[in-house]
């Protein structure tokens, strides 16, 4: 009951803020259009629609590092924080209420890019809900990053860290804008030792029924998605203590 | 009856002590005051009562609750208004309202009630829909001390709660404060001498972590042998005519 009070707060502040539409929803809708539009011009099999929406979707995801940390940072600078580690509100409230409010939130911006994915030719079939359902372990790492650099930085240099950086660098490393087989070396070997490019490379063979495949990066995906909650829990819980 | 009742409460981080073995007893319904200059000890004091920090040394009992081994039990009791303004930005003043009654675990039906109450009490008619971030510094001030008041505590901290307040906004605070004499023990830290003199039953004085003097505004001016409580906060923290 606490947690879930807690809970609906932050979805409100996130919800309610316009940086929120604009990065979570638009940003994301734009690139399926735009690099869609290129390949109906210029034929590139990345951009085929059944490969280019499980990418923008995990490349969706990583804002939601943005917004979480965004929220953290906000409320340790403000005195709100202060005053909620006065309540009764324990420390797994805490955790939880900044994780799962923003679950709906991941799940909710796949499933329009989806919707936007049929509009533009993508085929409709089950395995549509199976790379939604497995959007949820990839969330929980964005969130949890989002919950480790929200624990540590201000909200000046979480704008710089997660807003550029890391939404950047998570996409570069992906696969979903080039083929890392064009860099190849050590670029992609670096790649393939970060959870991005698994995470698309899972929902590209959801998304095509091609179930087999996805155990590797599944493995890869929730490895990381432990390591970051456990340091982000700890960091949190480094910070709460600091306070 | 004893409201709190704080034990050789110390402080210290690695070169400095920021209250030193404090000894302090306040009754229940008291308005009670912490003065000193800034670096004084008096916000470690207040977050050490209400368990943000842990102190390194000594005790205090709230209710006969220990601020160390009953944490969770003394939160229930107490309730806090930070320095600055503790408001959800986004949320609108009711859902910031509604927020402390959740975490309180208050249910539906109760929380609406108590909502209604404290909305009539500080006079937040005017302003319950609006979102907290666009509220004037006096309003948002107005809201948190309501986020505070609304769990019904035994115990308010008030920690510098008219800062940067113009003087119309001070003084219908006053009057709330004035208003929770005897039912809610308030403990107040300001800067602000006037204010501490014309709300406090007790005003307590420190000065690097150590408590100078106790007692009525009346009797600390005659202790200190000045006309004004300002000129007498003066002489006892510069140790003058004593």
């Amino acid at each position: 009951m606490r947690m879930l009070t807690f809970a609906g707060r932050n979805i409100k502040e996130i919800v309610r803020d316009p940086l929120t539409l604009c990065f979570g929803l638009g940003f994301p809708l734009v690139l399926i259009l735009l690099l869609s539009a290129i390949q109906a011009n210029i034929p590139v099999t990345l951009f085929e629609i059944q490969h280019l929406t499980p990418g923008v979707t995990v490349f969706g995801l990583s804002f939601m590092t943005l917004f979480s940390a965004t929220l953290i940072s906000k409320d340790r600078g403000s005195s709100l924080l202060q005053r909620l580690y006065t309540t009764p509100l324990s420390s797994l409230d805490f955790i939880l209420g900044y994780t799962l409010p923003i679950i709906p939130i991941s799940v909710a911006q796949s499933v329009i890019c989806y919707l936007v994915a049929f509009a533009l030719g993508l085929q409709i079939s089950v395995n549509v809900l199976y790379s939604i359902l497995f959007v949820i372990p990839i969330c929980i790492l964005f969130i949890a990053l989002g919950l480790l650099f929200g624990s540590i930085l201000n909200d000046k240099q979480v704008g710089g860290i997660c807003g550029a950086l890391l939404t950047n660098l998570s996409a570069w490393l992906s696969g979903t804008w080039f083929d890392l087989n064009l860099v190849g070396g050590a670029f992609k070997s670096f790649a393939y030792t970060l959870p991005f490019v698994h995470a698309v490379e899972m929902e590209r063979a959801l998304l095509l029924g091609e179930f087999t495949k996805i155990l590797p990066h599944l493995w890869w995906v929730l490895g990381y998605a432990v390591i970051f909650l456990v340091l982000a829990i700890l960091l949190f819980l480094r910070q709460m203590k600091k306070q | 009856m004893t409201a709190i009742k704080i034990i050789k409460l110390t402080k210290s981080y690695k070169n400095l002590v920021a209250v030193d073995n404090l000894n302090l007893e306040i009754k229940q319904g008291e308005i009670f005051s912490l003065l000193g200059v800034n670096g004084a000890g008096k916000t470690t004091t207040i977050k050490m009562l209400s368990c943000l920090t842990q102190p390194t040394g000594g005790d205090a009992l709230i209710f006969g609750k220990s601020i160390i081994d009953n944490p969770l039990d003394v939160k229930k009791l107490i309730s806090v208004s930070p320095q600055e303004t503790a408001v959800a930005p986004n949320l609108s003043a009711r859902e910031n309202l509604e927020l402390i009654c959740g975490v309180y675990g208050f249910q539906k039906i109760e929380r609406e009630k108590k909502i209604e109450e404290i909305v009539n009490l500080l006079n937040l008619q005017s302003i319950i829909d609006r979102k907290a971030g666009k509220l004037s510094g006096g309003w948002q001030r107005r809201l948190s001390i309501a986020m505070a008041l609304i769990s019904e505590p035994k115990i308010l901290f008030l920690d510098e709660p008219t800062l940067g307040l113009d003087v119309l906004a001070r003084t219908d605070l006053w009057d709330i404060i004035r208003s929770l004499k005897g039912k809610i023990t308030v403990i107040l830290t300001t800067h602000y001498m006037e204010e501490a003199e014309e709300l406090s039953d007790r005003i307590a004085i420190m000065r690097d972590g150590k408590l100078l003097l106790c007692d009525t505004a009346q009797n600390i001016k005659q202790t200190a042998k000045a006309d004004s409580f300002e000129k007498a906060f003066v002489n006892i923290v510069k140790g003058v005519n004593l």
